[in-house]
C-alpha cells in the first residue's frame, strides 16, 4: 500500500467535497463541503510528506490548512449569517443578486 | 518784464480753479443744497471777478515804465507751470509739454473782461432762470464753460487754448440744449436741433485749427532749423513747441530770414488757424449756427453767444497774430467784412428780439476780424472792440432776458412795445448800450469802432488793393445799418403803445391798448411793480427784480465808461484809451528772450503819421454820419409814421405802414434778405442732403456689398460645418456606436452564462478543470 492509497482516499474526498457544494441546498453543507476540500488537500499533504524526502513542510503546511480552515469557517459562518439577514433564506441559490 | 509774484500767480491759477471747484461740488451735490447751489457758484464768480479785476488794475494798468506788461510763468523762476508727458531724463524731447500761464495786457483785460461778465450772468440768471426744472445743472454748466474761458485766456500755449476751446464748445453745445431736456417746453425740439447744429458747424471750424496747429507745431521748428543750417538764422536750432512766444520768435526768424516773406505754407496754415476763428466767431459761411443757438436760455445767450465765447475766435487771432502772411490777412479781412455787411442786413429784417441781437453779434464780430484783416493798428482796434462789445453785448442781451422775463417768454418785437413805462431800468440799460453799439461818441463802442473804420480807411490809403477798399466801403454801411436795426430794436420794443397780451382778451380790430385796467388780479410774482395805474394785470409786463436789474446796471455803466476809462488827453482821439496804452502794438508780442516781436519787418502795415491823421478825422465824420441817418432812418420808419390807432389789430404793416411799403418796393431783394440770404437752404441742400445722399450711397454698399460678404462668408461657413455634421453623424459616430453595438451583442451571448448561483460557477470550474484534465489525460 503505497502513496496512491492516501491520494485514492483524498481524491474521493475531495470529489464528496465537490458534489456537497454543487448539489446540496443549504449554505452549512456547502460550507462541510469546503471543509472536505481542504481535508482532502491534507491528506495528499500528509502523504506526500511521508513518501517525500524526509523532511516536515508537508506536515506543516497541513497544520497552515488546519488554521487556515478555522478562520475561514469563521468568516464563512458570519457571512452566512449576514446571508441569511439579507435574503432571510439560506439557500445558495437564491442569493443570485451577483448576477447584476 | 516780470512784474508778479509768486502770489500773484497763485491768485491767477485760483480763478479758473474756484469754479471748476464749484462745478464739481454743483454736479454731485447742487440738487440737495439750499436754492440749489446758485449762491455757491454765483459767491465763487464774485471772487473770481475781485481778483481779476484786482489784478487787472493793480498789475496791468498801474504797470509803469517802458517795458511791455509781460508776465509768462514758463519764463519765470518757480512759476506754476504743468508738465504733461514731461520725461525729466530727456529735458531736451520735443514730447515735452510744459504749459503755464501768459498774463499780459490783452490777457488781463480779457481775464477781467471774462470775470465780470460771468459774475454778472450767474447773478442774472439766479433771477432769470428761477424755477427751472435742472436750475442746478444749468448753474453747474456755467460754471465749468467760466472755468474754459477763464483757462483759455490764461493759456500760454496753443495746445491748451485748444483744450479749452474745445470744452467750451461742449459746454455751449450743452447750455444751447439746456431746454432739450425740459419735456415741458414747447421749444423742446428746436433746442435740440439747434445744440447739434451749434457743435456740428463750429466741428468744421475746430478741425481746420487743429491742422493749423499742427503744422505750426510741426513745420515752424523744421523751418527754423534748416534756417540755422544754412547760416541764415544765427543761433541754436529749437524744440517744437505750443508756447506763443516760441511760435512768434521762430516766424520773426524765419520771415526775416526770407527777407520780410512768409513760406507759403504759413499761409495755408495760417487760414486752417483762421478756420477756427470762422467756426468758434461765426463768421460767413460757418455762421448759420449763432442765430439758432438763440434757442439757449438767455444768460447763456449774453454770456457765451455775445461777450466771451465768439470773442475766443478773435483772441486766437490776435494771438496767432503775427503767424498770419499778408494774403491770409486779406482773406480774413474780406470774410469779415462779409459777415460784418452781410448780417447787418439781416439783422434789419428780423422780429425776434433775441435774433436782431444774434446777427448784431455776428456784424459785429465780422468788424473785429476785418479789422484784425488790414494788419495795421487794426490789430489793437479789433481786439478793443472784443472788449466794448463784451460789455455792451452782454448788456444788450441781458436787457433782452429782461424784457423776455418781465414779457412772460414773448419774443417776438412785433408783440411788445410801450415797454419803456414799464421797464425803466431795463430801458436805460438798454438805450444806453444800444448808443454804445452804435458809435455814439463818448460811448464805449464809439472809440473801438472808430478805430476799426479808421484803420480800414488808413489800410486804403497805405495801400491801394481791392480787399481794402471793399471792406472801407462796407464797414461803415454795416455800423449805419446797426444803428438802423439797433434803434429798430428800442423803438419796436419801448416806444408806442403796448401790443401783448391780446389773444386772450378778444379786442376788436381797433380795440385801443386799455386792457391793462380790467379784470386784473394783482400781485404776480410779488415784486411789486406799479405801471403807473395799471393794478398788476396778469400779462402786463412788469420790471425785473433786484438781482436781475443789478447786472444790467453795472454792464449799462461798463458800455458807457468802459471805452474811455482813465482818459488822458483829447476824448474824441483813439489814443487816449486805456486799452491803446495797455496793449501797445509796437510790444504787443514779446519773445522769450524779452525783445519784442518787430511787426513792422512782418505782416504789418505800415502807416505813416500823415495817414493816420487822415483816416482818423475821416473815420470821425463817416461814424458820426452813418449814426445820425441809422438813428433818423429808423425813427421815420418806426416813431413818426407809427399808426398808434393799429397797435391792437396785430397787424404790423398797419401798425408800420413805412417798412412795410420799403420792403413791398424792395420784393425779392426784401424776402432773400428776410430768409437769411437763403444760406441754411443751400446748406441742407449742399453739405446736408450731400452727407445724407452719401449715407445711402454708404448704406447701399453696406447692405449688399459689405453684408453680401459677410454672408457669403457665413453660408460657406454652414456648408462646411453641414458637412463636417454629416461626417462626424454618420462616419465618427457610426464607428463608435458600431463599437458599442458589437460589444453589446457579444456580451448578450457571455450574460447568459452570469447566473450568479455560485454553485453553477463552482460546477463549470469543475467541468473545466475536469475538461483540462481529460485533455491532458487523452493526449
Amino acid at each position: 500500500m503505497g502513496v496512491e492509497a492516501y491520494m485514492a482516499v483524498a481524491g474521493v474526498l475531495f470529489a464528496l467535497g465537490i458534489v456537497c457544494i454543487i448539489s446540496r441546498r443549504n449554505i452549512l453543507y456547502v460550507l462541510m463541503g469546503v471543509e472536505m476540500i481542504l481535508n482532502a488537500a491534507n491528506i495528499n499533504f500528509v502523504a506526500f510528506n511521508r513518501y517525500g524526502n524526509g523532511g516536515m513542510e508537508g506536515r506543516m503546511f497541513a497544520i497552515f490548512v488546519i488554521i487556515l480552515a478555522a478562520a475561514e469557517a469563521a468568516i464563512a459562518l458570519a457571512i452566512v449569517l449576514n446571508v441569511f439577514h439579507l435574503f432571510q433564506s439560506v439557500r445558495p441559490s437564491e442569493a443570485d443578486i451577483l448576477r447584476d | 518784464m516780470n512784474t508778479l509774484t509768486a502770489f500773484d500767480y497763485k491768485l491767477l491759477l485760483a480763478v479758473p480753479l474756484i469754479p471748476l471747484c464749484g462745478y464739481v461740488i454743483q454736479i454731485f451735490f447742487g440738487r440737495n443744497l439750499p436754492r440749489k447751489g446758485d449762491w455757491l457758484l454765483t459767491g465763487g464768480m464774485f471772487v473770481v471777478m475781485c481778483i481779476t479785476v484786482y489784478m487787472f488794475f493793480s498789475k496791468a494798468l498801474g504797470h509803469e515804465g517802458t517795458l511791455p506788461f509781460w508776465n509768462e510763468s514758463a519764463a519765470t523762476e518757480g512759476g506754476p507751470v504743468f508738465r504733461w508727458l514731461y520725461d525729466s531724463s530727456a529735458v531736451s524731447s520735443d514730447r515735452n509739454l510744459v504749459a503755464g500761464i501768459l498774463y499780459d495786457g490783452l490777457g488781463a483785460t480779457m481775464l477781467m473782461v471774462v470775470g465780470v461778465v460771468s459774475f454778472l450772468v450767474h447773478l442774472f440768471a439766479t433771477g432769470y432762470m428761477h424755477g427751472d426744472r435742472r436750475y442746478h445743472i444749468f448753474f453747474a454748466n456755467i460754471s465749468l464753460f467760466t472755468f474754459a474761458m477763464l483757462g483759455l485766456v490764461l493759456s500760454d500755449n496753443i495746445l491748451f487754448l485748444f483744450v479749452f476751446w474745445e470744452l467750451m464748445g461742449l459746454m455751449s453745445y450743452l447750455l444751447i440744449g439746456h431746454f432739450s431736456h425740459d419735456p415741458t417746453s414747447s421749444r423742446i425740439k428746436f433746442a435740440a436741433a439747434a445744440c447739434k447744429k451749434a457743435f456740428l458747424t463750429t466741428r468744421v471750424g475746430d478741425t481746420c485749427l487743429f491742422f493749423g496747429m499742427a503744422m505750426f507745431y510741426f513745420l515752424l521748428p523744421r523751418e527754423y532749423n534748416e534756417l540755422v543750417g544754412q547760416g541764415l538764422i544765427e543761433g541754436d536750432t529749437v524744440l517744437s513747441s505750443f508756447r506763443f512766444s516760441e511760435l512768434w520768435q521762430m516766424t520773426g526768424a524765419i520771415v526775416e530770414a526770407h527777407g520780410g516773406d512768409y513760406p507759403a505754407w504759413m499761409t495755408v496754415a495760417g487760414l486752417f488757424t483762421f478756420g477756427g476763428t470762422v467756426g468758434k466767431s461765426a463768421q460767413f459761411p460757418l455762421h448759420i449756427w449763432l442765430p439758432d443757438a438763440m434757442e439757449g436760455p438767455t444768460p447763456v445767450s449774453a454770456m457765451i453767444h455775445a461777450a466771451t465765447m465768439v470773442a475766443a475766435g478773435v483772441y486766437l487771432l490776435g494771438r496767432m497774430f503775427p503767424m498770419m502772411s499778408p494774403t491770409t490777412l486779406q482773406f480774413v479781412m474780406a470774410i469779415g467784412g462779409i459777415t460784418a455787411i452781410f448780417a447787418a442786413t439781416i439783422g434789419c429784417t428780423v422780429n425776434d428780439i433775441k435774433g436782431v441781437l444774434a446777427y448784431s453779434t455776428i456784424s459785429q464780430l465780422g468788424f473785429m476780424v476785418a479789422a484784425i484783416g488790414t494788419g495795421g493798428l487794426g490789430i489793437v482796434a479789433g481786439l478793443f472792440h472784443m472788449v466794448t462789445h463784451a460789455f455792451f453785448k452782454a448788456c444788450l442781451f441781458l436787457s433782452a432776458g429782461s424784457v423776455i422775463h418781465g414779457c412772460h417768454h414773448e419774443q417776438d418785437m412785433r408783440k411788445m412795445g410801450g415797454l419803456r413805462k414799464m421797464m425803466p431800468i431795463t430801458f436805460a440799460a438798454m438805450l444806453v448800450c444800444t448808443l454804445a453799439i452804435a458809435g455814439m461818441p463818448l460811448f464805449a463802442g464809439y472809440y473801438s469802432k472808430d478805430r476799426i473804420i479808421a484803420s480800414a480807411i488808413e489800410s486804403v490809403l497805405t495801400q491801394w488793393r481791392g480787399g481794402n477798399v471793399f471792406v472801407m466801403v462796407v464797414l461803415p454801411l454795416a455800423a449805419m445799418l446797426t444803428t438802423f436795426y439797433m434803434f429798430r430794436l428800442i423803438f419796436m420794443t419801448f416806444f408806442g403803445e403796448y401790443r401783448g397780451g391780446h389773444d386772450d382778451h378778444g379786442h376788436g380790430a381797433h380795440g385801443h391798448d386799455d386792457h391793462a385796467g380790467h379784470d386784473a388780479h394783482a400781485g404776480h410774482d410779488g415784486h411789486g411793480h406799479d405801471h403807473d395805474g395799471h393794478h398788476g394785470h396778469a400779462h402786463t409786463p412788469h420790471e425785473s427784480p433786484t438781482n436781475m436789474a443789478i447786472p444790467l446796471i453795472v454792464l449799462g455803466l461798463l458800455g458807457v465808461f468802459g471805452g474811455h476809462m482813465w482818459l488822458t488827453g483829447d476824448p474824441l482821439s483813439d489814443y487816449g484809451t486805456w486799452f491803446t496804452k495797455l496793449v501797445r502794438w509796437e510790444d504787443m508780442y514779446v519773445l522769450p528772450d524779452g525783445t519784442s516781436l518787430q511787426l513792422l519787418k512782418m505782416n504789418m502795415l505800415e502807416v505813416s503819421e500823415h495817414n493816420h491823421h487822415v483816416g482818423h478825422i475821416w473815420a470821425v465824420g463817416v461814424s458820426l454820419t452813418v449814426l445820425v441817418l441809422g438813428v433818423l432812418a429808423a425813427w421815420w420808419m418806426y416813431i413818426s409814421k407809427r399808426q398808434d390807432s393799429e397797435a391792437g389789430s396785430g397787424d404790423t404793416a398797419a401798425l408800420f405802414p413805412i417798412p412795410a411799403q420799403v420792403t413791398g418796393k424792395l420784393g425779392l431783394v426784401y424776402e432773400a434778405v428776410r430768409d437769411k440770404y437763403y444760406i441754411d437752404e443751400f446748406v441742407n441742400a449742399t453739405v446736408i442732403r450731400g452727407t445724407m445722399v452719401a449715407a445711402r450711397v454708404q448704406s447701399w454698399i453696406d447692405s449688399n456689398i459689405v453684408d453680401g460678404l459677410v454672408v457669403g462668408t457665413g453660408k460657406t461657413a454652414r456648408g462646411f460645418g453641414f458637412l463636417c455634421g454629416w461626417v462626424d453623424k454618420h462616419i465618427v459616430d457610426g464607428a463608435v456606436n458600431w463599437v458599442g453595438n458589437t460589444t453589446q451583442a457579444f456580451s448578450s451571448v457571455v450574460r447568459l452564462f452570469q447566473t450568479g448561483r455560485i454553485q453553477q460557477y463552482i460546477s463549470f470550474a469543475v467541468g473545466g478543470a475536469l475538461l483540462v484534465a481529460a485533455f491532458h489525460i487523452l493526449t
